[in-house]
């Protein structure tokens, strides 16, 4: 990732990119950026709807939260709020890039965010597959504390979790492979460095998984999970620990689509961006997409303390 | 020579793009203070603190918030009708908020029947 | 098509507009031009309108005796789900925005499209791709929750749920991008010189709706997600086996659903507003009030969900404050209708069969909304609930209120959409069928349900019968009128007669372009006037419609352009 100085890039514009039915570059912009706040606020709405779940079950059930907050691990849940506020100075960073022409920073800025949103992803799967081999699931489906699950099995099921999670990024990894090692040649510069990129995301979703393995075994002393912890067991008719955890599941789960629907439109934008289709002339999508990602920055800026701080 | 041409492309695209211009130091700087009052937060956490516990953390992601809105967001140097919006939909949040808590704060009462 | 600057007379018409610019499939399916999308729009809600109604006949024919006539319990609950869900979901939420919004709202403006054109386009996609959805819930059969979806019935139940909820979810989202798509279009797309309070008002109302669909669909969307989630697997927040409350199920989806009601009645209010201006030949009567009312509505309408929820929330205080809001939500939606009264009173008032079915909105409106305040009164709700006086109440406001305003519209701007013109006389019977109809029907529905007949019941005691027997005759009839304006208007695109740009003689830019416009929408700018001043407007016997008459006071724009407003 070798950052070029600006002098050679001032030369590209972004040219002719007004659409027909807008009378200037500038009205073209602002509708652009006016739709895109409109968006976000029908995400907020959306997130509000799990915020409001979270809030009627707390005030009225805060000992079953505060009990189950406990096996929520504090580390990963600071970690990864660490790796989505760089990712959102990237994303920031980016988009001066763009209004600047600076195309080859724009790229690696924008390849800087699709890591960390890989990293955040693997660390994520770790907490995951952790709660599905210690049974700490939605409320259908919880069975921590029941006698049958064994060490072994608690490990093993770990394992399996991980590896499950870990398959799509796996895939990713090895496919992207493949293809450049196989047909490198017959690739434009420009599909050779997507494909690259999908390789580096494949393979730092791995060192995420990592990083969160190590986090959670030095901290693992600190999250209790004995089984006779908690007084509080699953009753017919009366929200328990699973409800905490329906809600857990259900928020970060819909927060971590997000996230790769964000993957998503950040490569797609950064095959326009290897093609220098950015510049000052020219940047609002850069701009727009980083506004979705900061607020998928501000909804996790939420969710860290309310799951994983208090109680 | 870098930073001069910066500088340079910064003050040319305040006047005549098509948006303001973050300076990298600022972007810098809000970040650092984002992982200041994230480390805060966590310490934070760890002091007993009774009923005062939620609305501390909530304070500080609210802190942290806003400086991801007005910097990262740019809503500092935007136009107003944007942060206007943004704002009221929270309105509209603590309104579905409020009312729902209300109406479903406390054990169930059972409605008698009509004799 | 080349105008004439000072008579304003049609020189030479190519006969070239957006219908005919490009053919073939690939020239609609892909197509960009709002026009075109908003005509595809108004197939298939009409197709889905026609799902919708067939399924009401056959419940009104079940209910025409009290024991079974050839529906079991169980079919005659999917029919009533499958017929609200449809008709709310399909029909009703997009029909006046989508169908007239899209092809009127540009144009209106003086636009060349909308903001986003790719964005509508999938707002149509996804809008077909919620029909699918919900006519899988048709076929594969058995949905019988409602079309409030209820929990615990609806995740526990071993019915096609998923299918109507995901097909909601992605309603949702095509009803979200075209209140976007409105909003930045009306922000961004004005022309200067057309400054807010200068706007015609069926840009309010569109505005003001677009702001709910933006703020209330996509906690529907969360609520659905979160139904889906419950019935695969089994997350509990709703279901009591679980832990978890089912009113807060009620809560999360009224707080869209009252809004959502707001988005069917704003679009036809602006609607009202426009013809009730244009067919009185008058200045509206209090365009500021009626442009604040929209809003207020809007907002207020936020405020309300819980009156749903009377008798299965718990709090009292929660109960009189949601009673006391609903109250203050009926004030703004009264300014309007005496405004558009006081806009009749010494107008010179032709009676064209849009202006029928806004009279006849005007009055069947007014019933709706009044009979709202029955509702909205927790004393008398008690009793109420859940009986026909409510299935009432929602058809006179539904039916008699956004339907017949999209009748109305539709008759309005049909010469505009189409370039044709229909048999006035035929439509005006067609009216009357449906007025008169529609009235037979739900009338008898308030006194059946202020005495004690519960809704979605497909057994019901003999002392009801007689009512019943009347209701089904009268949906009959409306039937009959429903589908003699479906053939008026069909029978309009093969035999009407050409249409004139300006028909009705109304002040709004759309009618300065061809019927139909040309693909950019106007040739050159549009000028811009004052939209409810018809003093210029005169009837010029060669094109059989109104021109723009310019006065040689030598300059362009003879008056100068004020606000139009007595207020």
């Amino acid at each position: 990732m070798v950052m070029a100085s600006t002098t050679e890039e001032q030369d590209h514009h972004g040219h002719g990119h007004v659409a027909h039915h807008f009378d200037s570059a500038q009205q073209q912009f602002d509708a652009g950026k006016l739709g895109m706040w409109l968006f976000l606020i029908t995400e907020i709405l959306f997130f509000s709807g799990l915020f409001v779940a979270y809030a009627v079950y707390r005030v009225n059930h805060p000992e079953v939260f505060i009990d189950a907050r406990q096996h929520l691990n504090t580390s990963l849940g600071a970690l990864n709020t660490v790796v989505l506020l760089f990712s959102s100075l990237t994303m920031a960073w980016a988009v001066r890039a763009a209004q600047l022409g600076q195309h080859k920073l724009l790229s690696n800025l924008i390849i800087l965010t699709l890591l960390c949103a890989s990293v955040f992803l693997g660390i994520k799967s770790i907490e995951y597959s952790h709660k599905w081999g210690e049974g700490l699931l939605w409320a259908g489906a919880y069975t921590y504390g029941s006698e049958e699950l064994v060490e072994q099995d608690k490990s093993a099921a770990k394992l399996a979790a991980t590896a499950v999670l870990g398959a799509p990024a796996a895939l990713i990894a090895v496919v992207s492979g493949a293809i450049l090692v196989f047909w490198r040649k017959r690739l434009s510069s420009v599909v050779r460095t997507l494909v690259a990129v999908a390789l580096g995301m494949g393979a730092i979703y791995f060192v995420g998984v990592g990083i969160g393995i190590i986090v959670e075994v030095l901290t693992h002393s600190s999250v209790s999970h004995e089984p006779g912890d908690h007084s509080i067991s699953q009753v017919a008719g009366e929200p328990g620990p699973g409800v905490f955890f329906s809600i857990y599941f259900t928020m970060t789960g819909v927060h971590a689509l997000h996230i790769l629907i964000g993957m998503g439109v950040m490569l797609w934008m950064l095959e326009k961006s290897l093609r220098f289709e950015y510049g000052p002339d020219y940047f609002g999508p850069v701009d727009f997409v980083g506004l979705y990602w900061h607020l998928v920055d501000l909804v996790w800026i939420y969710l860290f303390p309310l799951l994983y701080l208090i109680g | 020579m870098n930073s001069n041409q910066n500088e340079l492309q910064h003050e040319e695209y305040d006047h005549h793009g098509l948006a303001h211009v973050m300076p990298v130091k600022l972007l810098v700087g809000v970040f650092s203070l984002l992982i200041f009052l994230t480390i805060i937060t966590v310490l934070l956490a760890q002091v007993p603190l009774g009923p005062w516990e939620v609305w501390v953390s909530l304070g500080v992601a609210t802190v942290k918030a806003t400086l991801v809105c007005l910097y990262f967001m740019h809503l500092r140097y935007d136009r107003t009708f944007n942060g206007f919006i943004f704002l009221s939909s929270i309105f509209f949040v603590a309104l579905f908020l409020a009312l729902t808590l209300m109406d479903l704060n406390g054990p169930r009462v059972p409605l008698s029947g009509i004799e | 098509m080349i105008v004439d600057i000072n008579s304003e007379k049609i020189l030479r018409d190519d006969g070239v507009n957006y219908l005919n610019c490009d053919r073939g499939w690939k020239s609609w399916a892909f197509t960009l031009d709002h026009k075109r999308i908003g005509i595809m729009y108004l197939a298939g809600i009409l197709l889905c309108f026609l799902l919708g109604g067939i399924m009401a006949l056959l419940i009104r024919a079940e209910l025409f005796t009290p024991g079974k006539l050839y529906l079991t319990e169980d079919k005659y609950n999917e029919f009533f789900t499958l017929h609200g869900a449809i008709m709310t979901f399909l029909f009703l939420i997009p029909s006046i925005p989508a169908a007239i919004g899209n092809f009127v709202l540009p144009i209106m403006v003086g636009a060349k499209d909308v903001a986003f054109p790719r964005m509508n386009l999938a707002s149509f996609y996804l809008w077909v791709a919620g029909a699918i959805f919900f006519l899988l819930a048709l076929g594969l059969g058995g949905l019988d929750t409602g079309w409030t979806f209820y929990t615990p019935y609806s995740t526990t139940t071993n019915s096609t749920v998923i299918a109507a909820t995901m097909g909601v979810f992605i309603l949702g989202f095509s009803s979200i991008f075209t209140g976007l798509n409105f909003i930045v279009t009306i922000n961004k797309m004005r022309p200067a010189g057309m400054t807010w309070f200068r706007m015609p008002l069926l840009l309010w109302s569109l505005y003001a709706t677009s702001i709910i669909q933006v703020l209330a669909t996509p906690v529907l969307g969360i609520t659905m997600i979160l139904l889906t989630a419950e019935k695969m697997l089994g997350v509990g927040i709703f279901d009591p086996e679980l832990g978890g409350d089912p009113v807060l199920y009620q809560h999360f989806f009224w707080f869209y659903s009252h809004p959502a009601v707001y988005i069917m009645i704003l679009p036809a209010m602006g609607v009202i507003s426009e013809l009730m201006s244009v067919f009185s030949r008058k200045p509206i009567f209090g365009y500021r009030f009626i442009a604040y009312s929209s809003i207020a509505i809007a907002l207020l309408g936020f405020l309300v969900w819980g009156h749903h929820m009377f008798l299965s929330a718990d709090s009292p205080l929660a109960a009189v404050i949601f009673s006391a809001l609903t109250f203050s939500v009926s004030i703004p939606s009264g300014i309007k209708v005496f405004n558009w009264l006081a806009t009749m009173y010494k107008g010179s008032i032709r009676l064209d069969t849009p202006m029928c079915y806004a009279l006849s909105f005007i009055l069947l409106f007014g019933i709706g909304g009044l009979t709202g305040l029955f509702l909205g009164a927790l004393a008398t709700d008690v009793h109420l609930h859940d009986t026909y006086f409510v299935v009432a109440h929602f058809h006179y406001v539904m039916m008699g209120g956004t339907l017949i305003a999209f009748l109305a519209a539709l008759h309005y701007w049909w010469p505009k959409m189409f370039g044709k013109m229909y048999s006035e006389k035929w439509a005006k019977v067609a009216c009357l069928l449906i007025f008169i109809g529609f009235n037979w029907t739900f009338f008898p529905q308030f006194l059946l349900g202020s005495q004690g007949m519960p809704r979605r019941y497909a057994r019901y005691e003999a002392e009801f019968e007689g009512l019943h027997r009347v209701s089904t005759t009268g949906a009959m009839v409306l039937g009959v009128g429903l589908g003699l304006s479906a053939c008026v208007l069909g029978h309009s695109l093969w035999r009407g007669k050409r249409a004139p740009r300006n028909p009705w003689g109304a002040a709004t830019l759309e009618w300065q372009t061809g019927s139909p416009p040309p693909h950019h929408n106007f040739i050159g700018k549009p000028v811009l006037t004052d939209p409810y001043d018809y003093d210029d407007l005169v009837f010029d016997e060669e094109e059989g419609g109104f021109v723009r008459r310019r006065r040689r006071s030598g300059s362009e724009q003879e008056k100068p352009i004020k606000e139009p407003s007595i207020v």
